[in-house]
Parts: C-alpha cells; structure tokens; sequence
C-alpha cells in the first residue's frame, strides 16, 4: 500500500483524525502525531505568507502542498474553510489531490451530517472510518 | 444609486416571492417527481437530533423525543398518501395495513420498498418491518457509548401515527440489528393492542 498515514487538521491546527495504513513506518505518539499537526499548520501558514505572488496580487498563496524527502512524500490539501487533509504517501506518488478532495468529500458527509459530531473535535465515527479505509485501499 | 439599489432588491424579493407562490400553487394531488436532497435532509435531521439530545435526560428519554416527531411526519404523510394514490382505500385490517406502510408509505418516503415484513415468531401481535440501509440514517454512526441508540426511532414515529390513523394503534419501536456490510439495518417492532388483536378474532370469525 503507498498511502502510509492520513492527518486531518483543524482550521485552528488542531489533529482531529489521524490513522496509519501500512507498518513499515515508525509509529508516532499521540503526542508526538498532535505536534506534528500544530507545526505543520505553522509552517503553511508561513509559506503561505512569504509567496512573492501574494505581495503583489493581494490574494493569498495556497500554502504547502508538498513535501519531498527520499523516502517518503507528504501531501497536503487545504480545504476553502481551512481544514487541511495530509497523507504521507511513497515518493513515487505525484499527485494526490483528487483522493484527498474524496477524503473530503467523505468527511463533509460521515462525519459532518453525523449528530454525533461536534466540530473542530476529533472525528469519532466508524461509518468514516470503514469509508476512508475503502477510499485507501482503492487508490 | 440608492434607489436603484432598491430597484434590484425588490425584483429580486419579487422573484423569490413568485417561485414561493409557484411551489404553492401546484396541485397537491399530483405525484411528485422532484425529490427532496438527501443531502439537505441529512443535515436538518442531524440537527434534529442534536436539538433533542440537548433537551432530554437519556437514551430513552431521546428516542421518544425523536418518534414524536416522527409521529408528527407520519399523521401528515398518511393524509397525503391518501389523497394521492388512487388505487388504495383507507385500511382497517391489521395485515393489510401492514402491507400499505411496507410499500405505499415506504415508497413516498424513501422511493423504495421496505426489504422485508414478518410476523414474529413468538408472538401474535408483533410484527417487524425491517429496512437494510434507511437512507436517512446514511451518514449517522451511533458512538460506542451510547450503542443501544436507535436513530431510527423517528421512523418508528411515523410508523405509529399510521397504524393510528388505520385504527390498528400499536406500541412501535425500533432497532438497530447490523448484519454483514449493513451497519444501520433497522428493524421497526409493532406491538399491536390487544383490542385491534380482539377485533381482528372476531373479523376473522364473522366470514
């Protein structure tokens, strides 16, 4: 399986959904996954506001939506009200966005029409859960 | 410039009002075509929900809420489906209402049949409708704590104001009963009074 990890992140850089899909990567804490959440959240932001496009145009840059190393590659998917999907794929993977747009997808309808829901707090439903392990599979 | 503001404000207003005068005026007797969201309803329901589990003590306490709305839906539903279908009458017999909820009601409401209608094996007076995946309850995954939570308590509702209205009451309930990849099956448990169960004797002996 290429895709190794999935973070869902807040609009406030909160994790509110992380899940690893493979063992042949090192297991993060649940401290460990939340910090990663907060600083990557950190460095978009960052990114985003350092763009030379953005002085010019006003608008604002899209952020980060790669990271490359020799092992591994990140991909990010930052949503129009801020929540950020983030998979950790093989670096072989170019492209990532139509998969992590489903993510989204899967997300607006399992978790956010789901009463048991409370926004901005971790996304606690099996449907979601079964769902997105489908989406990873298949892709 | 401000009046022309206005201008474009009141045509707009007058827009919204025709389409409104348009839903209004077509004629209720007709079968619909146009469906309602899934999605749109998914989300009212949902807050449905969260709106009754913030006014109640329990588990319970949640379902009745919920089937009382539901029960609200169901007296409406039943005069709909009335005026509209031609080719059914209003029911009395315990069975044949049975079989009016199971397709007629089913279908207006969720454009399908339930998938199966069963008397229950230990009992005479109860009867269960069981629906596979009930489209409404799509997106809803019970939390752990709470599992003996039925969402499809609303259903059950409507279930109940219908058997009311076909003078056939019963104490309706319903039940999560998950089976291979059908996390949310549902099955509706009607309890019929002992009167309608009287009745139907005596019916039944006066042929």
């Amino acid at each position: 399986m290429a895709i190794h990890s999935v973070f869902i992140i807040n609009k406030a850089g909160g994790l509110i959904y992380n899940r690893d899909y493979s063992t042949n990567i090192a297991k993060l804490s649940s401290n460990e996954a939340l910090i990663l959440a907060g600083t990557f959240h950190g460095i978009h932001a960052l990114a985003s506001r350092i763009s030379p496009v953005s002085r010019s145009e006003g608008g604002k840059d899209t952020g980060i939506q790669t990271i490359d190393t020799a092992n591994f590659r990140i991909h990010c998917y930052q949503t129009a009200t801020g929540i950020k999907f983030i998979a950790v794929t093989d670096p072989s993977y170019m492209q990532l966005s139509d998969v992590l747009a489903r993510m989204y997808g899967l997300y607006s309808d399992y978790a956010l029409k789901n009463p048991f829901h409370n926004l901005e707090m971790p996304v606690r439903s099996e449907l979601f859960d079964t769902k997105l392990q489908q989406l990873i599979q298949s892709s | 410039m401000a009046t022309a503001q206005r201008q474009s404000l009141l045509k707009l207003d007058n827009k919204a009002t025709k389409r409104a005068n348009m839903l209004l005026e077509q004629n209720v007797a007709k079968q619909r075509r146009d469906k309602v969201s899934l999605n749109a309803f998914a989300l009212l329901f949902s807050e449905i929900i969260q709106y009754s589990q913030n006014r109640v003590l329990g588990i319970q306490d949640l379902e009745s809420k919920l089937s009382e709305i539901g029960y609200r839906v169901g007296l409406r539903v039943f005069e709909l489906a009335m005026w509209r279908e031609k080719t059914v009458h209003r029911e009395t017999r315990v069975l044949n209402t049975l079989v009016f909820i199971n397709t007629v009601v089913w279908r207006t409401l969720f454009d399908k049949q339930a998938d199966s209608l069963e008397r229950s094996t230990e009992s005479e007076d109860e009867y269960m409708i069981t629906d596979n995946e009930p489209s409404i309850l799509k997106f809803i995954s019970v939390p752990k704590e709470m599992s003996s939570f039925s969402p499809g308590a609303f259903i059950s509702g409507v279930v109940e104001a219908i058997v009311e209205c076909c003078q056939c009451p019963a104490r309706v309930t319903s039940h999560v009963v998950p089976a291979d990849g059908m996390p949310l099956r549902t099955v509706i448990l009607l309890k019929f009074d002992k009167e309608v169960m009287g009745r139907e004797k005596q019916l039944e002996a006066g042929k």
